[in-house]
């Protein structure tokens, strides 16, 4: 549309270039903070122009908190818990479009509800089941009278226990305990024509065949786009991962690891605040997830409108 | 959708099914139920099992002060935020979608703070609000603490609310933006046609089209700051000064994992729930039936 608006235009222009501001201010001084020595950093006004330490800062920082092994196990767990979801929701959403059993829908209903409440609200009995994740079935078998059974056939008392604290499993499998994604798998299901279905399955192909030769290849966007914000969204967990993980030398994360880089007065033993080596940490740790938005924004972008509808 | 063409296999349908279904039931329906249970009985101090005490908890819960006063932080916080960062997502992506040269560049730009963690963001804003060193040092220097998020219970609330709103600014941005481009050319064309300017077009034409994506972005907003706001109350004022900003999450991790009383904790967990319950069901019911103007 063309229409002469010359001073909206501008006015246009300053407002978006203000909301970058907003949106890159509050980063370039982050940065900034990471090249200053500490002295330089604790003498004001705030400096906007930067200085030339940020490689001693981000070693030290890297030092610090350990970050080599942070990063890694942030890397594995992000990797292992988008990888999980697409699995388990691909599956999942093939099977409520393309089968028919009993209780389908019911079973569809009681996915769908998880994402009425996230898992910070059920914390605390989440965690209880995290130390033991088979006490459900424990339960289940009490209530059944099978573990008295077991215990009258074989005169041991049956306790099952799987301790998921300290280890991956735990900081995996409860994040990927959620229906995000599932809905975006069936909506794109469901657009798929019968036609193809009746085709394939002319053609002899089973199930699982019709899923790897069609379903997966037609879905590769949905699947890029789900890898990304999934990887985003457990890389930047921090509630969880600090209740899983007491043995932080082993499975700490690298997001759990910035409250330690926060000069307090215990840290610093009351002298001045290292504020630079803390940013440089922020900075590092920040960084992971900003390079996957980068490379693939189209995937991010969709795959945030299409998981909360 | 019931007619259409299936595969036969009924096991296979259910063993597909089995994995999340185990998933969903370990670790969301059976804490759901177990803070349904905790919720109405009390542990005992040394073993032997709990017992049943009704709404006894909740009734501790509704009669302590500080309940409800973290209570009232959480709206303050969830109204400041929600209003801080879709108001200036909505100016943003209103600008935005006149498509005027450099929009794919700003488009692209105003979307990665959604990336940054949200602790990471709370580190960040701590340093930039940090008295001796961020942007109000100098200010400090002249007038000693004019400005002290450590000491004073609303600066430490302006600062979450601003470490908060800030990631939220993009990830409303992106939905504003999304919901704007879905409005039809044609109806734009067809006002300025009739003569209407750009910002009367915003006001009689955009801004009532958008009135779906408004309110479910609304509903978006208000939940996700009661429930994902831990990290950053936890990195940057831990509730204080003097619980001038405990907000309900943290006050359960608090009560729960600091204070062991897991009755008190899974009442408000409770509580917590049927609020975010609530939201959601306005949501699915009142927001995206009535609210549509297609």
């Amino acid at each position: 549309m063309i229409e002469r608006t010359p001073f909206l235009n501008i006015a246009t222009h300053a407002i978006l270039v203000g909301g970058l501001l907003i949106a890159f201010l509050p980063m370039w001084l982050v940065f900034v903070a990471a090249t200053l020595t500490i002295e330089q950093i604790n003498s004001p006004p705030i400096s906007l122009i930067p200085g030339g330490e940020l490689f001693t800062n981000l070693s030290a920082a890297w030092n610090r908190a350990d970050l080599g092994t942070r990063l890694l196990n942030s890397l594995f767990v992000a990797v292992a818990v988008a990888a999980g979801k697409i699995t388990i929701a691909s599956l999942t959403a093939f099977a409520i479009v393309f089968f028919r059993f009993p209780g389908r829908m019911v079973v569809f209903w009681m996915i769908f509800v998880t994402l009425m409440l996230p898992l910070e609200v059920r914390i605390v009995p989440t965690y209880a089941v995290a130390a033991n994740a088979l006490a459900p079935l424990q339960a289940l078998l009490d209530v059944l009278g099978i573990a008295w059974l077991w215990q009258a056939a074989t005169g041991v008392k049956l306790a099952l226990e799987w301790n998921l604290l300290n280890s991956y499993t735990g900081l995996i499998l409860p994040l990927v305990a959620t229906a995000t994604g599932t809905f975006l798998f069936r909506q794109f299901f469901m657009t798929i024509p019968a036609e193809i279905v009746e085709a394939a399955r002319m053609d002899g192909a089973r199930p699982l065949r019709f899923l790897r030769d069609m379903l997966i290849p037609l879905s590769k966007t949905n699947i890029a786009a789900l890898f990304t914000i999934m990887f985003i969204y457990a890389w930047n967990q921090y509630l969880w991962p600090i209740l899983v993980t007491t043995d932080r030398v082993n499975y700490g994360t690298a997001v759990m690891e910035l409250k330690r880089l926060i000069p307090t007065a215990a840290t610093t033993g009351g002298g001045t605040p290292d504020w630079n080596v803390a940013m440089a940490g922020c900075l590092i740790v920040m960084l992971p997830p900003l390079v996957v938005v980068a490379l693939m924004q189209r995937y991010f972008v969709r795959g945030l409108i299409g998981a909360d509808k | 959708m019931e007619n259409r063409a299936h595969f036969r296999t009924l096991w296979l349908g259910v063993a597909l099914i089995l994995p999340q279904l185990l998933l969903v039931l370990t670790f969301f329906y059976w804490p759901t139920g177990a803070a349904l249970f905790w919720a109405f009985t009390l542990e005992q101090p040394w073993g032997g099992g709990s017992q049943w005490v009704g709404l006894d908890n909740f009734a501790n819960v509704f009669s302590d002060p500080f309940y409800w006063a973290s209570v009232g932080r959480s709206l303050v916080f969830a109204l400041g935020a929600a209003s801080l960062a879709m108001g200036i997502a909505l100016v943003l992506a209103l600008f935005c979608d006149r498509q005027l040269r450099g929009y794919a560049y700003y488009r692209t730009a105003l979307v990665w703070p959604f990336a940054v963690a949200a602790p990471a963001a709370a580190v960040a804003f701590r340093y930039v609000f940090a008295p001796e060193a961020g942007v109000f040092s100098a200010l400090n220097q002249i007038y000693p603490n004019i400005w002290n998020p450590a000491t004073n219970g609303t600066h430490a609330m302006i600062m979450i609310i601003v470490a908060y709103g800030w990631k939220y600014i993009a990830y409303n941005f992106i939905f504003f933006l999304a919901g704007l481009q879905s409005i039809p050319r044609a109806l734009i064309e067809a006002g300025a046609m009739d003569g209407a300017g750009v910002l009367r077009r915003m006001r009689d034409i955009q801004l009532p089209l958008l009135a779906p994506t408004f309110f479910f972005l609304l509903v978006i907003n208000l939940t996700d700051s009661f429930v994902d706001s831990f990290g950053i109350v936890d990195i940057t004022t831990e509730g204080g000064p003097s619980k001038a900003t405990e907000l309900m999450v943290y006050k359960i991790y608090f009560d729960g994992f600091k204070g062991l009383d897991y009755s008190g904790a899974a009442a408000q967990s409770i509580v917590l729930m049927l609020l975010v319950m609530g939201l959601t069901f306005v949501q699915f019911r009142y927001v995206e039936r009535k609210v549509h103007y297609k």
